[in-house]
């Protein structure tokens, strides 16, 4: 009985905190119906027109092209870039000889918006997939190096200092203090490095290619001022991206990282 | 009766350069730790105590003079001497059977998941062996390191104030599972603290050391059968003598 009404009350109060976060939506939604409607607008679309366009492109399949094109860009260029982030900022933090020599060059390209090499990767690569999936390699890699050398360098020395008081292997060292230590710095980085990486493909998209969410919204502009779709795509954009960290937080759950966020 | 030698150390030098100049704070230091002895060093604050430990459990080398273990030099640290210090390394990131079982390595241990298991009952973590660092209180995460020393069977414990972070009630209990388990398996321990009661209550034998930088100033027997009540006349003689000792 208890029991029962312990999860009511949980999801209660769940709902309760959901509640002013669907009211300021709510209201932002009516704010923008009422002005378009007000101001009479040829072009602009209403929140219900742009629910009817989403929903036209949901039916001919096209949106789930786009939504697939786009998370698979995103998918390809994050996953190269922690095999190559992780190790290297492994590597970085344990070796001091490494940090010196690369990481000045790393913090310099840090810095450069992704948006910036678009043209280089349209010389080198073309207006194929590979022009964003090596744009989201990019912005996302160096995030996820910063986070896991930082990681490294902050390990507690004391639990060094118990593993060499035990005399594990080097290989023991690095598998069950090294890693496990570095582990939530490295789930911070990535979170960060898919934030960009999503905010990156919608960019890339925008520029050439046939498909995708960012080619999706340009050319509703283009093809007949189709302004409902803009930004349904902005929309599932922004939802996406939610999705996309709440997958990445999920992460923190694991009970091998607890113990960084419960103390 | 007299053991056999555990620990000695001859002439134990060892400072370090500061913005100031060089700042000595272990100063020619011998002392003989018996095997199976259980010998307490305290100290006012900051008077090198840390250091001096560092420099037997081998993770510091002294500038002068040297550390025998069993008659051979000490190299660095080994399983042989296990250190639990004050703020604790149980590693948060394994359960308590894992963080026992860390030490195991290589073949010769038979079941190690059991003999985990084995000591984590001894300290009174039965039922506790899935249980990850962050749902333990403080008094559990001690036994936990406790156990995880005694796990790989080190000779000797090096033990660092191991009881000031805890409340002063758990300090107590701890001061008896400890004896208790010393009783079982005879360790060579040297333990460090700046708690007179402490080492009127467990040791055999008390060493006061000097203000940095750190000299043996003074050493007290401890001839009172376990379980001790410090509040008996000679323990009670015994700590003001040490307290004196420390010029209180």
């Amino acid at each position: 009985m208890s029991a029962t009404r312990g999860i009511g009350n949980r999801l209660g109060r769940r709902l309760v905190l959901a509640l002013p976060p669907l009211a300021v939506i709510a209201a932002v939604v009516a704010l923008w119906w009422w002005l378009v409607v007000r101001t009479d607008s040829a072009i602009f679309p209403t929140p219900w027109q742009v629910v009817t366009g989403a929903l036209e492109l949901a039916q001919d399949g096209t949106l789930w092209e786009h939504i697939g094109a786009s998370l698979f860009r995103v998918g390809t260029g994050f996953l190269l870039a922690m095999v190559v982030a992780i190790p290297l900022g492994l590597w970085m933090g344990w070796v001091s000889g490494a940090y010196i020599t690369l990481n000045p060059i790393f913090q310099m390209l840090r810095p450069i918006s992704p948006i910036a090499w678009i043209p280089l990767a349209i010389l080198w690569f073309g207006v194929g997939n590979v022009s964003p999936i090596f744009l989201i390699f990019i912005s996302s890699v160096f995030p996820m190096i910063v986070q896991t050398t930082a990681g490294v360098h902050t390990i507690e020395r004391r639990y060094l200092r118990a593993a060499a008081n035990f005399g594990v292997s080097r290989a023991v060292l690095f598998r069950r203090v090294v890693i496990p230590a570095v582990l939530p710095q490295i789930i911070v980085g990535m979170r960060i490095g898919l934030g960009v990486a999503w905010l990156v493909v919608v960019a890339a998209e925008m520029i050439a290619l046939r498909s995708g969410l960012g080619y999706m919204i340009m050319d509703s502009r283009n093809a007949g001022n189709r302004y409902d779709l803009v930004i349904a795509g902005m929309i599932i954009i922004g939802l996406i991206g939610l999705l996309l960290d709440g997958a990445t937080r999920l992460l923190e759950r694991l009970k091998t990282v607890r113990w960084r966020y419960v103390r | 009766m007299s053991a056999k030698t555990k620990i000695e150390i001859t002439g134990v030098r060892k400072g370090f350069d500061t913005d100031r100049g060089p700042l000595p704070v272990v100063d020619g230091l011998s002392l003989s730790v018996a095997d199976g002895e259980f010998v307490a060093i305290v100290g006012p604050s900051g008077c090198g105590k840390s250091t001096l430990m560092n420099i037997i459990s081998g993770f510091e080398r002294p500038d002068e003079g040297r550390v025998l273990i069993d008659g051979a030099p000490l190299r660095g640290p080994s399983p042989k001497g296990i250190v639990i210090s004050q703020h604790g390394s149980v590693f948060p990131w394994l359960t308590v059977r894992e963080n026992l079982m860390f030490g195991l390595n290589g073949n010769g241990h038979g079941d190690k998941a059991a003999l985990a298991d084995h000591y984590a009952a001894v300290v009174g973590l039965k039922g506790f062996e899935r249980s990850y660092p962050h749902e333990l209180s403080g008094g559990m995460l001690k036994r936990v390191e406790i156990a995880r020393a005694l796990v790989v069977k080190p000779e000797i414990l090096y033990m660092d104030e191991p009881f000031s972070a805890l409340d002063a009630l758990m300090n107590l209990r701890m001061r008896n599972e400890l004896l208790r388990i010393l009783a079982e398996e005879r360790h060579t321990v040297l333990l460090i603290t700046h708690d007179v009661e402490e080492a009127v209550y467990m040791a055999d034998r008390i060493m006061v050391l000097s203000p940095r930088p750190a000299t043996i100033q003074a050493t007290f027997h401890v001839d009172l059968p376990h379980p001790r009540r410090l509040g008996s006349p000679q323990a009670q003689q015994l700590r003001e003598d040490i307290l004196k000792e420390l010029g209180l």
